[in-house]
């Protein structure tokens, strides 16, 4: 794989997937920081309810407005930064509150919508929104070209196909096709359409409570008038993430399980034509380099040089401890690039120190930027 | 984690399923074992498994609510009936939470089902995780009145009732999976009202040094070839791994009210059925 910086080149929307506790957030967050240190204005969105990410760019909160990373506390890690750094949390609620009152024909309708009590739970509390917020106000952005480069952060995989059919979900949804039908007074329709149907929808109202089914249609009917707009406004989405200029990143760790599922996700991407940039994985353990020369006693050697019987066998245990995690993250990560049929696959060991602030995103910088000699150079140089 | 838990529960004779809710099917894998689905698979004396499935537990709910076959027949052939059922939000979580329920029920609700002493969840993530466990209380607001909302509030008294469910958090000695379990810890507790037993900080690496033998180590390390000094800054690298863990171990501590357990690191390539029993042991 070329290096990440090629990689982006020209890329306006950059999506990193993967599995939660695999270091997505912070993947991203030193993907932005990368890129901005190569001279964009750069955004990263975390659709995470979890505050990681302010937590890594050091920002006391987030909200729904990017805020921009203070250039200083990048110069004290000793990293230029030539463009610039932005960061945003997204408040799915009030994105989507700004997507209805942008999509309302008149006040009354947008409040007809904000105040029905489907539509608060749908915009708030219940799973799945965020991703349906997250892909409109990559959207959003995007269009208003405020930045070169945006990097999403998605939620964990099993919910990265949710978030890739969140446009059409949504639509589908809202269109409401079918329940709208018979959601009319008249109940013509119904009639046409056969008695199963309104059996069906009888045993419903008698299983979920007829509040719920009023909510729900009174719900259809606010929305009516925005189901084109929206309609719309979901292929766009769809199109943009199916763009040259898009690239999506998968991220994992080297265990079985993440591999496994980072495997699953570039079917999915592949499946659904999206563009696939490359894979990342996180906290790898390096093999040691040389061994040829006396590794058959170690404890023997190292006794030799310690002068300590006991710390020596202590030290040879935990290395050959290290060993059997290493040769594990090479096999896996072999596994993966030949699932992938990818030639590379960027690598970020597994630090000494966690990663939680610049500092520490500016060394993972390092490792995810690197070109294949620095790579190389770079396992080298450690155990 | 889920399972160690449930091998220690079933290692003191309670009939125990773990449940998975994300179609992940660890459990399963770890066993080596066929995916089970949605089906109550034995794993071992007194441990079952289940994978639950968001569809066939509406299925199984509307066929514990219908008794005329016919009826339920049609309903699932009825295109508006599984556009409702995926269109009305948090449906989904609902039926999953009521599953869960019903297989903690010692009067159960499936034909000939098993009585289990205990339910474990492997619940969804730090952020989905809550809004899953708020599911009923948020749907009971929705639906006023019917068989859902009863059903609904009944779930969400399951949930806090502290005499029948508690949560343990699992964490890692990191700053910021630490950081999210303080405040998941509250917000269990204050927003969705449900009781924190034990907070679990997983991978805890052995304390195999000592700073003056790391410094030698470290001396080594910058002068020899090869193996040994391959060997010397692994050394000096776990030092330094189980140093900055301690660290956020004890303010872990200091961040919340719940007991911290600890949970050493597995030196292991896979994790498998072993591993999970050697963490089970030290579960308490």
């Amino acid at each position: 794989m070329p290096a990440l910086g090629d990689v982006l080149e020209g890329k306006e929307v950059c999506i990193c997937a993967g599995s939660g506790g695999v270091g997505k957030t912070t993947t991203s967050a030193a993907i932005a920081a990368g890129m901005a240190a190569r001279g964009l204005k750069v955004c990263v969105l975390t659709i995470d309810p979890a505050k990681r990410l302010a937590d890594s760019l050091g920002l006391k909160e987030l909200d729904n407005t990017a805020r921009r990373v203070d250039p200083k506390l990048f110069a004290k890690q000793g990293v230029e930064v030539e463009g610039e750094l932005w960061a945003m949390m997204l408040d799915a609620k009030a994105t989507f509150d700004e997507l209805i009152a942008r999509q309302a024909p008149d006040e009354e309708s947008r409040d007809r919508v904000l105040n029905n009590r489907i539509y608060q739970q749908i915009s708030s509390a219940l799973a799945g929104s965020q991703e349906y917020m997250a892909m409109e106000k990559l959207f959003e952005l995007h269009t208003e070209g405020e930045f070169d480069l945006l990097v999403l952060d998605t939620p964990p995989t099993r919910n990265a196909l949710d978030f890739l059919d969140a446009p059409k979900r949504l639509t589908q949804f809202i269109e409401g096709k079918s329940l709208r039908m018979f959601m009319k007074p008249t109940g013509l329709a119904a009639k046409v359409a056969g008695r199963g149907a309104s059996v069906a929808l009888g045993i419903f109202k008698r299983i979920v409570g007829f509040d719920l089914l009023a909510d729900l249609a009174e719900f259809f009917n606010a929305f009516s008038g925005m189901v084109d707009g929206f309609q719309a406004r979901a292929k766009r989405v769809n199109k943009l993430l199916g763009e040259p200029t898009t690239c999506f990143l998968v991220v994992c760790g080297p265990q079985g399980e993440p591999i496994d599922e980072a495997v699953y996700f570039h079917r999915k991407l592949v499946e659904a034509k999206l563009p696939f940039g490359g894979v990342i994985v996180n906290k790898v353990h390096y093999p040691a380099e040389d061994l040829e020369n006396g590794s058959e006693d170690l404890p023997a050697a190292l006794g030799e040089k310690l002068g300590d019987e006991d710390l020596a066998q202590r030290v040879a245990a935990n290395f050959s401890d290290y060993q059997a995690l290493a040769e594990r993250d090479a096999r896996n990560i072999e596994r993966l690039a030949k699932e992938l049929r990818t030639k590379g696959v960027i690598r970020v060991p597994y630090l000494d120190e966690d990663v939680h602030d610049l500092a520490g995103l500016a060394q993972v910088n390092r490792y995810l930027f690197a070109t294949g000699e620095e790579r190389i150079a770079m396992a080298a140089g450690r155990s | 984690m889920a399972v160690a838990l449930g091998l220690r529960a079933a290692s003191e004779g309670k009939r125990t399923i773990v449940c998975e809710v994300s179609s992940q099917e660890n459990a399963s894998r770890m066993f080596d074992h066929a995916e089970v689905g949605f089906h109550e698979v034995e794993m071992e004396e007194n441990l079952w498994s289940i994978s639950i499935d968001p569809d066939e537990s509406m299925r199984e709910y509307v066929l514990l609510q219908l008794k005329v076959r016919a009826m339920r027949d049609m309903l699932f052939r009825s295109r508006i009936f599984n556009y409702l059922a995926a269109a009305t939000p948090g449906l989904k979580e609902l039926v999953t939470i009521g599953k869960i329920w019903e297989l903690a029920q010692l009067d159960r609700k499936v034909k000939q089902g098993r009585k289990y002493d205990l339910v474990i969840v492997d619940a969804p993530a730090t952020g989905h995780g809550i809004g899953f466990l708020q599911t009923p209380r948020t749907f009971a607001a929705i639906a006023r009145v019917g068989p859902i909302h009863s059903q609904a509030q009944q779930l969400d008294r399951l949930i806090t009732d502290h005499d029948h469910t508690g949560t343990a958090i699992v964490s890692l000695p990191e700053e910021m999976p630490v950081n999210e379990s303080a405040a998941l810890e509250q917000e269990l507790r204050d927003e969705v009202g449900v009781a924190v037993d034990r907070i679990y900080l997983n991978g805890l690496y052995p304390e195999r040094f000592s700073k003056a033998e790391c410094e030698r180590l470290g001396e080594l390390a910058g002068g020899e070839n090869g193996a040994v000094r391959a060997a010397a800054r692994a050394a000096v690298s776990e030092h330094q791994r189980a140093r900055s863990q301690r660290a956020q171990l004890a303010r872990l501590r200091r961040r919340v009210e719940t007991p911290v357990k600890t949970l050493p690191f597995l030196f292991e390539p896979e994790l498998g059925p072993e591993a999970a029993r050697r963490l089970s042991r030290r579960l308490g």
